[in-house]
């Protein structure tokens, strides 16, 4: 292991992104991800990279496409409303099946909101954002730590693929400074025999192209994308369990929220109550079995999350509905306390008595 | 002995525009350019959201298609990721005008090392004739059938004048091909569009006085007198900008 | 052990520098940490605050709405986070400026005069490094051992000529007998 540094999340996705093999980065200034863009900004030009500050979130994901088609990794980061911008450039990376990567460091919403942490993209994230059938390999981190290795891995999974993946973190995260051990740089080169590096005369022209005017033939590369899907969900979903194996009540959050659940429920613990909690590190593919595995075994869920409500779908769906799901939520940019989550599992352990 | 060919960085995919429209000759052009020089392996096109969505088949370079308006982006992404390639856009009026303006004046700001050919025929013809920001004054299309109110739609838009305000940008052109001196002239400023990019010079962009007999409702052979008698007045051929030719003055 | 501590001041008194100061110096000694701080427009020139864990195991929430201590750089911030230490817990007042005195019983109070201590010594912006060191003291978190190591860390190359100024600050307010 790396000798161990402490840095701002913000920072640590940047540096890691640049072991990864990250030579461009494209972006716009909006709080509060910016010091992972001034990090680039200082960082690339000395390593032989592109940093660039775009005209806009528009702009600075269609470079991103430009890039990811020639193959080399390439990322964007933004904020919330600055992520709304970029839907148009990720579903047209998604149609067009390129690699790379979208960091959202979250932030309140609708619209302008607030600066504060959130995590109320939950649903752009996972269920589509831009247009059409398309998924995104979403990840979230939940320690600075964490920050630095999904972000080596995105870009890993993105390559491995052929789909844009995201880093869902949120203000927390970026802002808070965690001691980290850098991963060695490596990029994992995959044959990127698609890509367009110009035709050297010696093959017949690639072109990246998400438009099929005849439909039969959309259907099919829209089948053949969701195959891959399928792969994904069925190798790269990530979790992670905490004193599940006696839990009888199960809390679900990921990121800042699953850090004030692990709190809540060794507070409950130390009540006697047996409480546990599911993390998922990704959210597409989000982690059914585990919560399928658990409806069997606990007496109830509890979904804690920094929005309205938007991940307890899921754990409703996947838990099929067995047992009840109850929503731990601050939104607008406040994160639930450790006792707000506590309360909540009292009440389910004791609603049951 | 001269013998008619197809240049070589065209394919051989049957062109879908309409009878009479000038994008053939524009593309001719285009790929008579990069044959001369020699980069047809080399090359990357980005082709727009427009007529010329589909130019991605019939250019035998390497291509990529763009978002509508933001071709220029896309193109600068390639560019700093193969800055020994050779990166051309193609954009309609539309495109490059209105929805990609962001993209285009600020990728000429940046003096982007891209070249940018720029089709104006003053209409949105992929979608069935629409207002362009590009229509003139007085111009009946789908979405203006009194004519363009500049009252409430404003003002055609020069594209060269404009950009030729930046210091940015290294060449800034208008040429037309509704006639064969035109056409030549034309071929002339596309050639040095790329040659500019070649010689590390920056962005380079020509605007292609166009037209678009379908959608303006008229035959092939009027339309190009449309061209010469309310395009080019509205819209006058020459060079705005040429650094490097004032530079050597 | 876990130590959870909120420094809150206004911003430019070096509140988020503190914070970072302390985290390195756990950062050197092998303890889990975290710093985490406010953001936003309120960095310049409202209240700043930061939060920083110093514990043996893994950090869970980084927030500190419960601190064990609580290092009050003005009035504002003991108003706002007086009611919120931990029973038992420790606040450490800075009485050139709060000129009142803490509420709570149930807390261990230190007063010292730590803009004063550190305009006596010719720098009144390291107030903040004179509370530190009286942190250091009263809350057995970090050590004064090695404590130039990791200021080193915090203070780049660039301001070398501050690292001995800095050190002297936090030895000062480490030896005040509040």
């Amino acid at each position: 292991m790396a000798e161990k540094v402490l840095m701002k999340g913000n920072e640590a996705i940047a540096e890691a992104a640049i072991r990864a093999g990250c030579l461009h980065y494209f972006g716009y200034p909006i709080t509060p991800q910016t010091e992972l863009a001034a990090y680039m900004a200082k960082r690339m030009p000395k390593i032989g990279g592109v940093f660039l500050q775009a005209e806009s979130e528009i702009a600075a994901i269609n470079m991103v496409y430009g890039v990811a088609g020639t193959g080399k990794r390439v990322m964007t980061s933004s904020s919330s409303p600055g992520v709304s911008l970029k839907q148009e450039g990720i579903s047209y990376i998604a149609g067009a099946d390129l690699p790379a990567l979208i960091v959202n460091v979250q932030r309140g919403g609708p619209g302008l909101g607030s600066i504060q942490p959130s995590q109320s993209d939950y649903f752009q994230a996972t269920k589509g954002g831009g247009h059409g059938d398309y998924h995104l390999i979403v990840l979230t981190p939940s320690s600075v730590q964490e920050m630095a290795d999904l972000t080596a891995l995105a870009f890993d999974l993105a390559d491995k693929y052929r789909m844009p993946a995201m880093l869902l973190a949120d203000g927390t995260m970026g802002q808070m400074m965690e001691p980290v051990s850098l991963p060695e740089p490596s990029c994992h080169t995959v044959d990127k025999p698609w890509a367009v590096t110009g035709t050297k005369m010696q093959r017949p022209h690639n072109i990246i192209n998400s438009l099929y005017l005849q439909p039969e033939e959309l259907e099919q590369t829209n089948l053949a994308r969701y195959e891959r899907y399928k792969e994904v969900e069925a190798n790269e979903t990530r979790w992670e369990e905490y004193l599940m194996d006696d839990a009888e009540i199960a809390v679900v959050a990921f990121g800042i929220a699953a850090r004030v659940s692990r709190n809540a429920v060794n507070a409950a613990r130390k009540e006697g109550i047996k409480a546990g909690l599911i993390r998922p590190i990704t959210i597409w593919p989000f982690p059914k079995a585990p919560i399928a595995a658990a409806a069997d075994k606990v007496k109830a869920f509890i979904s804690v999350e920094l929005s309205m409500g938007q991940m307890i779908e899921d754990v409703k769906l996947a838990s099929e509905c067995k047992k009840p799901v109850s929503l731990v939520s601050r939104c607008g940019g406040i994160i639930p306390s450790p006792d707000q989550v506590l309360d909540a599992i009292r009440k389910s352990a004791g609603g049951n008595e | 002995m001269v013998v008619f060919q197809k240049p070589h960085s065209l394919t051989d995919a049957p062109l879908h525009y309409c009878p009479g429209c000038t994008h053939g000759i524009i593309h001719r052009l285009v790929a008579e350019a990069i044959d001369s020089l020699g980069i047809e392996g080399e090359t990357i096109g980005v082709a727009p959201v427009g007529c010329a969505v589909m130019a991605y088949n019939y250019f035998a370079c390497d291509m990529v298609e763009a978002a509508h308006g933001r071709a220029p982006a896309v193109a600068t992404g390639l560019k700093r990721a193969l800055p020994d390639n050779i990166i051309f856009s193609y954009q309609g009026d539309g495109d490059l005008a209105s929805i990609g303006m962001a993209e285009t004046v600020h990728a000429a700001t940046r003096n982007e090392n891209i070249t940018v050919i720029f089709v104006n025929n003053a209409i949105y013809g992929m979608t069935g004739g629409q207002m362009a920001p590009t229509s003139l004054p007085g111009q009946v299309t789908q979405t203006s059938p009194y004519g363009r109110d500049v009252a409430t739609a404003g003002y055609p838009i020069r594209v060269c004048e404009m950009l030729s305000q930046l210091d940015g940008p290294e060449y800034i052109a208008r040429v037309a091909v509704n006639n064969v001196k035109n056409v030549k002239q034309a071929g002339k400023a596309i050639l040095k569009g790329f040659r500019n990019q070649i010689d590390k010079k920056g962005f380079s962009l020509i605007e292609v006085v166009s037209s678009c007999p379908t959608n303006w409702g008229m035959t092939p052979d009027k339309a190009l007198q449309w061209v010469e008698e309310k395009m080019i007045p509205y819209y006058p051929l020459g060079v705005y900008k040429d650094r490097s030719a004032k530079e050597a003055e | 052990m876990t130590t959870e501590l909120l420094i809150a001041g206004f911003g430019g008194q070096g509140v988020l520098f503190a914070g970072k100061c302390i985290a390195y110096k756990g950062l050197f000694e092998g303890r889990e940490l975290s710093w985490l701080p406010s953001y936003g427009p309120e960095m310049r020139g409202g209240t700043a605050n930061c939060s920083v864990i110093l514990s043996d195991e893994p950090v869970g929430s980084p927030i500190v709405s419960e601190p064990d201590v609580l290092i009050a750089m003005n009035l504002p911030s003991l108003d706002k986070y007086e009611g919120a230490v931990k029973p038992g817990g420790t606040i450490l007042v800075d009485s050139t400026l709060i000129e009142r005195k803490v509420e709570r019983t149930d807390v261990r109070v230190c007063y010292l005069p730590a803009t004063k201590l550190a305009a006596d010594m010719g720098a009144p912006t390291l107030a903040n490094m004179v509370m530190m060191g009286q942190f250091i003291k009263v809350s057995d978190a970090i050590k004064m051992d090695g404590l130039e190591d990791a200021m080193k860390k915090v203070i780049s190359a660039k301001h070398a000529d501050l690292l001995e100024l800095n050190v002297k600050a936090i030895q000062l307010g480490y030896g005040y007998e509040a």
